[in-house]
């Protein structure tokens, strides 16, 4: 049966039987995937563009009264497929903790002050060159139980669609050069030093603005290919 | 070309107050609640838990369904037929409650192509995002009232013995239950795509 889109490439995502990450232990499948083909189930998915998003959406700091605390910044990039194709008007949604380490999720307990000027959701659509922007301020790092002295590195969490159920993605995105890099059992769930390489944004002097915020460039490439729809895409 | 795709990671235990926001002071633009009150089709209700490998529910887990409608379209550029249900979008998205229970309100779909010329008996395509999972989960949902299922392609594919583990059973009129289980007895069958 047909495999429409390329297998090799989800290699690069972590395996769930990931024991460095203590809360994998009770939540990986033991038994064997099944292989599934790409039907019409598969290669289609929803879309969500523009008509989700509302002006001001993709600006973390001025969602209250006042500015958040913390570093400015923004995060720009592109979202692709495989062969580097743009893929256009796809919605990206953001969240992250403030610039002290503390989500607003009523379960996060880290002893770290909340911001009331700073939620820490956003959400964006691409442009028809695949590309998006958000303007926040740099999330904190912060300690989690996970192991002794466990922090996570400063991240930010993205939720992207693209044109299909099999090119959904949820991911995190890091920062350069970040100390706790070799202590993150997450992070290096991924077994590749390269894919791991391709969570890091990239700080760019382009994109940063003159006495304003610093800028990072994180482009995201999703599974698939530019193809051309078919009534029968899994026909081989 | 590009180097390779962006890997997956864990959706954390703190995505509620962006992807599933009803609690929070934040524009929700996802629900559980898939068919506005002008699609057409059978009204189902699918609810069920997910459970750890312990037997305990999952309390953080975010669910995300994506189905044809009830003439077996897809609202889908890929899906040439798929056009004139107005308002179905065939995409759900749940939190879990602190006991792993979830619900999703749709339409009951029907029949897709499959593979080769067969037909794909009516079902949801399921996928589970929670802390300690790193790259989401796929499984389908089925519907133990159709005998179509029998002929499945992708049910085909499955070891017989675990098949059940993709069947939903209907419980009341217009309503299935469907337990995911990540781990452990009655293991849920999971894919690979």
């Amino acid at each position: 049966m047909g495999l429409i889109y390329p297998t090799g490439s989800a290699a690069a995502h972590p395996s769930n039987d990931s024991p460095g990450y203590k809360s994998t232990s009770l939540r990986h499948p033991k038994q064997p995937l099944v292989l599934l083909p790409h039907t019409l189930s598969e290669v289609t998915g929803p879309v969500y563009g523009h008509e989700t998003v509302r002006p001001g959406d993709d600006d973390l700091t001025r969602q209250h009264a006042g500015e958040p605390l913390g570093e400015r910044i923004i995060v720009r990039g592109r979202v692709l497929d495989e062969d580097g194709r743009p893929v256009p008007d796809t919605l990206v949604e953001i969240w992250q903790a403030n610039a002290a380490g503390r989500y607003v999720h009523v379960k996060d307990q880290h002893p770290a002050p909340l911001d009331p000027n700073f939620t820490g959701a956003g959400r964006a659509v691409t442009d028809a060159e695949g590309r998006y922007a958000f303007t926040s301020i740099k999330p904190g790092a912060y300690p989690w139980r996970n192991h002794h002295n466990a922090w996570r590195p400063a991240h930010i969490h993205f939720s992207l669609f693209g044109p299909s159920f099999l090119s959904r993605l949820v991911t995190q995105m890091y920062f350069p050069g970040d100390p706790l890099f070799p202590f993150d059992p997450i992070f290096n769930a991924i077994t590749d030093p390269r894919a791991r390489e391709r969570l890091i944004s990239r700080f760019d002097m382009d994109t940063t603005q003159p006495e304003w915020a610093l800028g990072y460039v994180f482009d995201i490439v999703l599974r698939g290919r530019d193809q051309t729809p078919t009534e029968e895409p899994h026909d081989d | 070309m590009t180097d390779g795709i962006t890997p997956s990671q864990t959706v954390g235990p703190f995505f509620a107050y962006c992807l599933t926001p009803k609690d929070y002071d934040v524009r929700e633009i996802f629900s559980p609640d898939v068919a506005g009150p002008g699609v057409q089709g059978a009204r189902i209700r699918i609810e069920g838990r997910v459970f750890d490998g312990a037997g305990e529910g999952v309390g953080d887990a975010m669910l995300e369904i994506w189905q044809a409608d009830a003439e077996g379209r897809y609202a889908h550029p890929a899906d040439v037929g798929a056009r004139g249900n107005a308002g179905f979008t065939g995409f759900g998205r749940a939190p879990t409650a602190p006991d792993g229970g979830f619900a999703f309100t749709t339409v009951k779909p029907g029949p897709v192509p499959g593979p080769g010329g067969t037909t794909q008996a009516p079902h949801v395509s399921l996928t589970v995002f929670s802390r300690g999972v790193l790259t989401h989960l796929r499984t389908r949902i089925y519907f133990d009232d159709e005998p179509a299922n029998g002929g499945d392609p992708v049910l085909a594919l499955v070891p017989e013995a675990r098949r059940g583990t993709l069947v939903a059973r209907s419980t009341a009129p217009g309503v299935y239950r469907f337990d995911v289980r990540l781990q452990g007895e009655g293991e849920t069958v999971f894919f690979e795509a």
